[in-house]
């Protein structure tokens, strides 16, 4: 019995580059290359710029040392450091809570109702708000009223504006991280007689913590470089910070007020300043992809 | 197709749930349509038929698990121990703490094997002596010699098998008066479903059990009532309800059933 077929023997199966599509493909190939390029060269030129900039003007001393007055030299960036982690500590404090407990009841109590949806809702509007109304929201809120035990300009301030910041990350991470955890697990619990609480407490909330950790680490390092919401919250000083109902120095915002000094002693602690900041922060997120690491163990 | 069914009767002094006209939609679909039911006391029933005939929905609904569907609603009673379950001052904690139920797949807590058991127990209020209990259950679900060597293991350490009977351990280790079992087998290698089996053998002296299973062998080896599920299109409806067309003893289920249909199902013509 015989076929008859197209003959194909003179045609080789073989790639030929020549052809339309195959140049065509290359060449689209090349441009996505090339854009995907472009887009990442900001962040490895800030990087390198302010690593390059900040390591040479590093040294130990700047860690313990307090601003010089204009016009002198030497000094160093202590207050800022220590004020910096004050902040995000007490922003730590507000946030929190109120976040992973918002997450909770979004993914494990709402069973999706109105109120949930206009919460999840908010949360995402709340993301997208600027930074700088974060921090007008707080200073016409806490400072300007001086509800505080009459303290106007305060770290608790300039927390509670970092926190309204740090929200929406936190809610959205522990509720899509609680979404994860397999609705087994809870018919399991709640099959042997235990309460939706004890079910969240004891089973859900422990199976989740990975991508809720997660959540937050990112949070702190999203907010731990602001500098709009602190400028008129946590204000500024050129001291050590003298508790946290006064004003004080942070990184971000010392970066902002020495940056445009015409001091080159105030410059070169802003290009310190932002090194340290930098490596902070990259730590963060590698220590945030660290902890997501366990998640998916 | 009509809804003619044949329901054997249990004496009344033997029954552990009744389901009395019971009609389970999920929003406006109707899912099972007028449940007659007497699951009778210290033994197992089965629960067969075709897939989306409710056999499923029914036994959720012994132990409220149902309720964590927003659309989920039941006309009708389910009455255990003389009270309607669907009451509104039932407490569903109450009920599944008297009602456990073991999962279609395997579902572990995260934490290791005596934490497993000792889980529901302590928060049943369990006060006694927890090493013992865990070992009592673990030896009752015939998993006892596969684990108490690595007791403090997390559950995932277990095979699926395992960890079905290690699920079964945490059931009966609250002392429940039911087990409700969802196809428990059905995500298990044909070994481990037969010690999963041997294990019901030995649990019914001591519960009531209802097991819903897809594999007609299992019925006929477990069981000794059996209820016959089926789906039916209806007319104007968007998709099939399903019914309870025979309950009977598992040997007249499959020797000598009153309804056609299911004889057609379990002689394999169908389904």
């Amino acid at each position: 019995m015989t076929f008859s077929s197209p003959n194909f023997s003179t045609t080789s199966l073989h790639r030929k580059p020549g052809l339309l599509r195959n140049r065509a493909n290359a060449a689209m190939t090349a441009v996505a290359a090339t854009f995907a390029t472009i887009a990442v060269l900001p962040l490895i030129f800030v990087i390198a710029y302010v690593l390059i900039k900040g390591i040479t003007v590093l040294s130990p001393s700047i860690f313990f040392e307090l601003p010089p007055p204009p016009g002198l030299d030497g000094g160093g960036i202590g207050n800022a450091l220590i004020g910096t982690l004050v902040v995000t500590l007490i922003s730590c404090v507000f946030a929190v809570p109120v976040g992973v407990g918002g997450g909770i009841y979004l993914a494990e109590f709402s069973q999706g109702n109105k109120f949930a949806e206009f919460v999840r809702f908010g949360t995402n509007v709340l993301a997208g708000v600027p930074s700088i109304i974060a921090g007008v929201f707080i200073y016409g809120l806490v400072v300007s009223t001086r509800v505080l035990f009459g303290n106007s300009y305060s770290a608790v301030a300039g927390g509670l504006a970092l926190a309204v910041l740090m929200l929406p990350t936190i809610i959205k991470t522990t509720d899509e991280g609680l979404k994860l955890v397999p609705q087994e697990l809870r018919w399991g619990a709640l099959g042997v007689g235990a309460s939706t609480f004890v079910t969240t407490m004891k089973v859900v909330l422990p199976a989740a913590v990975a991508p809720i950790a997660t959540g937050v680490v990112l949070a702190i390092a999203r907010s731990a470089g602001e500098t709009a919401p602190l400028i008129f919250t946590a204000l500024f000083s050129p001291f050590w910070p003298e508790g946290i109902f006064k004003p004080l120095a942070t990184m971000s915002v010392l970066i902002f007020n020495f940056a445009i000094m015409p001091y080159e002693a105030q410059i070169t602690l802003a290009w310190a300043a932002s090194f340290v900041l930098v490596v902070m922060i990259l730590g963060m997120n590698i220590f945030a992809r660290w902890i997501s690491g366990f998640a998916q163990r | 197709m009509s809804f003619t069914t044949h329901i054997t009767d249990v004496p009344n002094d033997q029954v552990a749930i009744t389901c009395d006209n019971v009609t389970i939609s999920y929003g406006s679909f109707e899912a099972v349509k007028s449940v007659f039911l007497e699951v009778p006391r210290g033994k197992v029933t089965a629960f067969i038929g075709p897939s989306g005939c409710g056999k499923s929905t029914v036994l959720r609904c012994f132990n409220r698990m149902n309720d964590l569907i927003p659309s989920f609603s039941l006309k009708g009673r389910i009455i255990y121990e003389g009270q309607d379950l669907y009451e509104p001052k039932v407490d569903p904690v109450e009920v599944r703490r008297r009602i456990g139920m073991v999962f279609q797949r395997p579902n572990p807590f995260p934490k290791s094997i005596y934490e497993n058991i000792a889980f529901g127990a302590r928060i049943n209020g369990y006060t006694g002596d927890m090493d013992e209990l865990v070992e009592r259950s673990l030896r009752r679900a015939a998993v006892w010699d596969e684990c108490k060597d690595k007791l403090q293991e997390s559950g995932y350490s277990l095979s699926g098998g395992q960890q079905q009977r290690l699920c079964i351990a945490r059931t009966i280790a609250t002392q429940p008066d039911v087990i409700l079992m969802d196809e428990p087998c059905s995500a298990l290698d044909p070994i481990s479903t037969l010690k999963v089996e041997e294990t019901m053998h030995e649990l019914k002296k001591e519960f009531t059990i209802v097991i819903v299973t897809h594999n007609m062998q299992q019925a006929v080896r477990v069981s000794d009532m059996t209820a016959f599920y089926n789906a039916v299109a209806v007319e104007g409806g968007s998709g099939k309800v399903g019914y309870l067309v025979e309950f009977d003893e598992t040997a007249n289920i499959f020797n000598n059933p009153k309804q056609q249909s299911t004889q057609e199902y379990v002689s394999g013509r169908f389904g």
